[in-house]
This record gives C-alpha cells, sequence and structure tokens, in this order.
C-alpha cells in the first residue's frame, strides 16, 4: 500500500519515513503535529520562508522529531542541541533555528547551555518537551521527574524535587517564555508561531505524555487516563512566572509567561562591532 | 615581495604559533569562531574576538568546551569555515562532538595547544601527551588528520592546510601545537589567499529533490554538502544513517558508512601527509621527532654531524596519518631509530609498527618546559 500525499503537512515532512517510533498516547507527535501547523500557518501567512527553517533535536524519544521533518536540520548528541542552534543561527542570521528536544536533553545533560543561551537572549527558540521522565533509555529519573515516584534508578522513591523550569527560565531571562501541555493545542500553536517570529531567546515548555516509561510508574497506564489527568493539573493562568506551580499532585501552571522585545544577542553583537569598526566590517 | 596596489600579496611578521594560526584561519577564510579560555591558547582566542568581524566573521566565548565544539559544527552547517581553539582539559570536553563532526562530515579546524598534564597539570608548561588522544579520543572507529607544526611558519601553512583538508574531505583536522610554540615569537611569511591554493566544499549539483546528504562523489568518496537555508532539506544526522540521512541500524548500512568515513581519508593520503628530513641520506641514526622538541633534536643533531656522526632526523609535521614512504626512505640506512617525544611513547607506538624490521627505540623527556639540546643529549647518548 502507498502513502499518498494527501494531508496538508505532509509536504514538511519526509513521507517514506512514517510510521513514526513515536508510542501511541506519545506527546511528542501531538507536539511536532502542533508544530507543523504552527509552521503551516506561518508559511500561508507570507511570514516565513520554510527553506531558511533549521530544526534541530538532541537525543531522547523527542529527538527524534528532526529526523521527519523536511526541513534543514540536525539530530545532535546528547544535550547539544542548543549550541548547535547558536552557531548556525550566528553563522547565517537570515535563518530561524528552532530547537525541540525533551527535558532530559535540554535541563538534564544541556542544562549549562539552556541558561546560557537564555541569559545570552540567543536568536533561537526552545520548544521543551516534558515528558517527566528518561524515556528512551528505559525509564530512568529526570531533574523533572516529580520527587518521590518509584523509576528504574530511583527504585525506592524519587528523593530529588524536580526543576520548575519555568521559574528557572525567568530567573535568568528571556524575551518569550510559556508553558502548555498537549491538552492546549490552539494555544500551544500560536505560542510557536510567537516564539520563532520573536527576536532574542524564546522558550516554551510542552507538559507531555509518557504512558509507557512514566504513566504506569505513576499508575496511569492508560493514555486517555493519562490525558484527563494532564487536563486536571495542567491550568492556565495569568500569573508571574515565579508563582508558576509544578506539582504532579496539584498543578503545573500554563500560559504565557515573558512577552518582552528586549535586543537580542545579533542585534547586540553586530551593533557593538559596528559602532567600533564603522564600514570596516 | 610583490605588491599589488597598496596590499601585500606576502610579508615578513613576527610572531608566535598562536597568532600565525590565526592568520592562517583568516586567510583561509575563517568565518565562524566558538571558544573557551585556556592557556596556553587564549592568545589565539582573544586575536579572532578582535581581527574577526574586520573580515566578515563572528567569533564568540561559549559556556564551555563542549558548546564551542557543537556551536562551530552547527555553523559549518550554516556555510561558514568554523574554527575553535583549546589546550587538553578542553579538547577531553570535546570529544564526543568530534565524533558527532565525523559521523556529519562537518568540516571544522581545532588549533590544540598542548600543556603539561595529565589533568589540570601545569597550565603554562609544554607537552606532548595528547598525541593519542587528538587521533583516538573519540568513541566508535574513525579516521581524522593532525598535523603537528614545529615553528610559527609551520603553524601558518598547517592552519591553510588544515582548512583545506577539512573542506575537501569534510572532516575535523587538528592542528596540534604546543605551549613553547604558542609563546615563542619568531619570524614568518605571511601569504595572502591569491598567493595559496585554497580548498572549498564540494557543492551538490544536482537539484534539491534528487539530493540525498550522504550520497558520495563516487570519485572521491566526499557527498557535496548542501548548506542550511539553500533548500535542500539537509539533515546532520548522528546516528547510524544511509545515503539520505535517514536513521538505519543494519550491519550493511553501518559498513558501508564505516568504510566510506576511512577510505575517503585513505584515497587522499598521498595529499595530505607532510614530513621534513634533515641528514638521512647517510644517517646509521635516526632520529624521530616532531613540534617544538624537533628543533631542539635538529640542534643536537647538528652539534653530532660536527663531530662525524651520522644521524639524522625525520620529523613528521601529519601525525595523522603519518608519511610512512618518506620514514622507510629515511631509515633505509639506519641501524637505529630513535624516538623522542616529551610523554610516555605515543607516536614510539607508530613508528615501530611501521617499522617492522628495524630497531626502534623509545626515550622519554618528561619536562615542562623545552630542553636544550644538551638535556637530549643526555636523553639519548645511552642508545647511541
Amino acid at each position: 500500500m502507498s502513502l499518498e500525499h494527501k494531508h496538508p503537512l505532509d509536504v514538511f515532512i519526509k513521507i517514506d519515513r512514517l510510521p513514526h517510533r513515536f508510542c501511541p498516547g506519545c506527546g511528542v507527535a501531538t507536539t511536532l503535529n502542533i508544530f507543523l501547523h504552527a509552521i503551516k500557518e506561518l508559511v500561508d501567512e507570507g511570514k516565513l520562508d520554510p527553506k531558511k527553517l533549521v530544526v534541530v533535536s538532541g537525543i531522547g524519544c523527542t529527538g527524534r522529531v528532526s529526523g521527519y521533518l523536511k526541513f534543514d536540520g540536525a539530530h545532535t548528541p546528547h544535550g547539544r542541541p542548543i549550541p548547535f542552534a547558536m552557531g548556525v543561527k550566528l553563522a547565517n542570521p537570515e535563518l530561524k533555528v528552532v530547537v525541540i528536544s525533551g527535558d532530559g536533553d535540554i535541563v538534564g545533560i544541556g542544562g549549562n547551555h539552556l541558561i546560557h543561551a537564555a541569559r545570552r537572549n540567543m536568536d533561537i527558540t526552545v520548544i521543551m518537551v516534558n515528558n517527566f521522565i528518561y524515556a528512551m533509555t528505559g525509564g530512568q529519573v529526570a531533574p523533572t521527574t516529580p520527587q518521590k515516584v518509584y523509576t528504574t534508578t530511583t527504585p525506592y522513591g524519587n528523593p530529588e524535587p524536580p526543576f520548575n523550569v519555568v521559574r528557572l527560565v525567568a530567573s535568568i531571562g528571556a524575551n518569550y517564555l510559556a508553558r502548555w501541555a498537549i491538552t492546549h493545542p490552539f494555544q500551544l500553536k500560536n505560542s510557536i508561531k510567537k516564539a520563532i517570529l520573536r527576536e532574542g531567546f524564546s522558550f516554551i515548555e510542552v507538559i507531555s505524555t509518557c504512558t509507557e516509561r512514566f504513566g504506569r510508574r505513576v499508575g496511569i497506564g492508560d493514555p486517555v487516563k493519562l490525558y484527563n489527568k494532564l487536563k486536571a493539573i495542567a491550568k492556565i493562568r495569568k500569573v508571574s512566572p515565579f508563582e508558576a506551580k509544578y506539582n504532579w499532585d496539584e498543578e503545573i501552571t500554563c500560559g504565557e509567561f515573558i512577552d518582552e522585545e528586549k535586543p537580542g544577542f545579533i542585534q547586540m553583537y553586530f551593533n557593538m562591532v559596528k559602532k567600533e569598526l564603522g564600514d570596516r566590517t | 615581495m610583490e605588491v599589488r596596489g597598496d596590499e601585500y600579496l606576502a610579508e615578513i611578521r613576527f610572531n608566535n604559533s598562536n597568532i600565525a594560526c590565526g592568520e592562517a584561519a583568516i586567510v583561509a577564510g575563517l568565518k565562524f569562531f566558538a571558544g573557551y579560555p585556556i592557556t596556553p591558547t587564549s592568545r589565539l582566542f582573544e586575536y579572532l574576538t578582535e581581527e574577526l568581524p574586520k573580515h566578515g566573521g563572528i567569533a564568540i566565548q561559549c559556556e564551555d568546551e563542549i558548546a564551542s565544539i557543537n556551536a562551530i559544527i552547527g555553523a559549518s552547517w550554516a556555510g561558514a569555515k568554523s574554527m575553535t581553539t583549546t589546550s587538553g582539559p578542553g579538547f577531553s570536553l570535546m570529544l564526543e562532538s568530534i565524533g558527532f563532526a565525523i559521523m556529519t562530515e562537518t568540516p571544522i579546524v581545532i588549533v590544540y595547544v598542548m600543556r603539561t598534564g595529565p589533568s589540570t597539570g601545569y597550565a603554562t608548561g609544554t607537552g606532548q601527551g595528547d598525541v593519542m588522544q587528538a587521533r583516538w579520543g573519540s568513541h566508535g572507529p574513525y579516521e581524522l588528520v593532525v598535523y603537528a607544526p614545529s615553528s610559527a611558519q609551520e603553524s601558518f601553512d598547517l592552519t591553510i592546510k588544515a582548512f583545506n583538508v577539512s573542506e575537501l574531505l569534510r572532516i575535523p583536522v587538528i592542528v596540534l601545537t604546543d605551549a613553547i610554540l604558542a609563546h615563542t615569537r619568531e619570524r614568518y611569511i605571511w601569504r595572502d589567499r591569491s598567493e595559496l591554493k585554497i580548498i572549498d566544499r564540494k557543492k551538490p549539483k544536482v537539484p534539491p529533490e534528487k539530493y540525498k546528504p550522504f550520497e558520495p562523489d563516487p570519485e572521491d568518496l566526499v557527498p557535496p554538502m548542501a548548506i542550511y537555508g539553500e533548500g535542500y532539506a539537509t539533515f546532520a544526522e548522528s546516528l547510524v544513517h544511509d545515503e539520505r540521512g535517514y536513521y538505519e541500524p543494519t550491519s550493511e548500512v553501518y559498513r558501508k558508512l564505516i568504510w566510506r568515513l576511512h577510505e575517503k581519508v585513505w584515497l587522499k593520503k598521498k595529499y595530505i601527509v607532510e614530513a621534513d628530513t634533515y641528514y638521512v641520506d647517510d644517517a646509521e641514526i635516526l632520529i624521530v621527532s616532531y613540534g617544538s622538541l624537533a628543533r631542539v633534536a635538529l640542534a643536537y643533531i647538528r652539534e653530532m654531524r660536527r663531530k662525524g656522526i651520522k644521524i639524522g632526523l625525520f620529523k613528521p609535521k601529519s601525525l595523522w596519518p603519518l608519511d610512512d614512504e618518506k620514514l622507510r626512505y629515511a631509515t633505509r640506512k639506519a641501524k637505529k631509530v630513535i624516538v623522542v617525544e616529551m610523554n610516555n611513547g605515543q607516536l614510539y607506538r607508530e613508528i615501530d609498527r611501521l617499522l617492522k624490521n628495524k630497531e626502534v627505540i623509545f626515550r622519554p623527556i618528561f619536562k615542562v618546559d623545552l630542553p636544550t639540546p644538551d638535556e637530549f643529549e643526555e636523553v639519548v647518548q645511552e642508545c647511541l
């Protein structure tokens, strides 16, 4: 049976790589779908040339996203999509560079790159899909795993409190900061559109579902039940990022937390160089 | 010296190896530099942050060496000739992504200034302890090229060559200098781009719909490289991949990929290798030394020649791969080959492997600065 090119998003996908590897009920695939809808709308609105879009992923389940896309892209070593994306953007500032990767990649092994990209107000967009666990390697504890949860490397329960990544990024600074769950497809889509067009550093956390490696560990192995659990705890509020909660039992606060237009790294760098060198650049 | 308008095509300059490498990189067409401060290479970093913007490039400081190397790999995919510089501790951090550059066939250049190790060692001291690490440090089977200059002039020339080889073969190339070279100011000839052969990576000749990111040119086994933003939807895949860049974990795809990554380098070996020989025509004893230590070796050998001893020097300038043909030619009359290195016998293992029917002796020098010719003699004398 051959797949016919009928779906409107097919132009952005390597059709011959389907079916994808994501598990039934996996929120990464949902995020990918929403991301492509955002791109399609930006392209249709004439705001984005898909030839100038670069999508970079690291390692992990979410790390597989870039490999399915018909854009320029990369599948970097674990934790390194942000510095790779920075190099791409600085070498050719005309490109729109988006990092899509997981929580382990972005705030675990790659945490140092995240805080420095945010501090520099580097002109890239980071979409971090948070599934609460290291899923591809078999369900080990992540810096985002709720406290007390049993994982394969915390067989007596997780003794560590997790990162609240919204607070982390807000404390450093970014031009755009939002958190949504996969239960907020329209808000997430609009947020991605905004972030990609924004100068400076933009960061979106996507609260996702991993039924196999996380859901089962917290007693919710059923995709629908896990989705409904997210629906119940992912509450949209207009609050300061420092009031945003990250509590699996109570509430994970979602919404737009920062929306600013400070000059990005590229503008700062080239303006300062130009001021010193004048026409010599 | 030729003069074109008011611009020199070549001129005599006086500086250290760090600056010579930086100047050569700019001549070769460097457009992106990312680094992290580390002794003894910071001067090169500082030089490029100041000079590169004047040549249409950008040079930044990253949060660590891991970020630096991944940034230059990204920049290379965006079309910029890219470079970083570091020393032992920083290179140890970069190793994972050396493999990333190998696997994604990304042209990059790393100027690696060796200092005294292991660990923090002695930051301003010299050493040659990283010869094996430069070649084999990353995981998995791979080929790369390492040059080892012994002067500011060779630093300039070999940096140009490093860029050419990296662009020609789409591989990382390392210029392995040391703390002595980094701090020694001396005379060298700077040449302009028009006076040199500068190689740029091959671009795809097919339209985007027919382009496969890792489909090799049958001539040289190197895939033409589309860069980001040109509509080719090209993809830097770190996983085992086929010609389309698709993850394909089968032995057949893996074997084909790995052999090609090796063979493309082997095919150009004659072009890659560099070595100098001194007094080898009648040499019964051959010293093998490289980097700043080779200059001490040469001073010692000249002294010995004055005393009538038939001794010569083989100075490899490409350590990986080594010019084994020239090495065998240089040793054709030698009864003894003495490898002298400021380490525990790293290149010695390679020389010994290449010269199966010769007596190859290793003599180490463990010092944090360069030995004098007299000290060199003390180390070698008992083997003569």
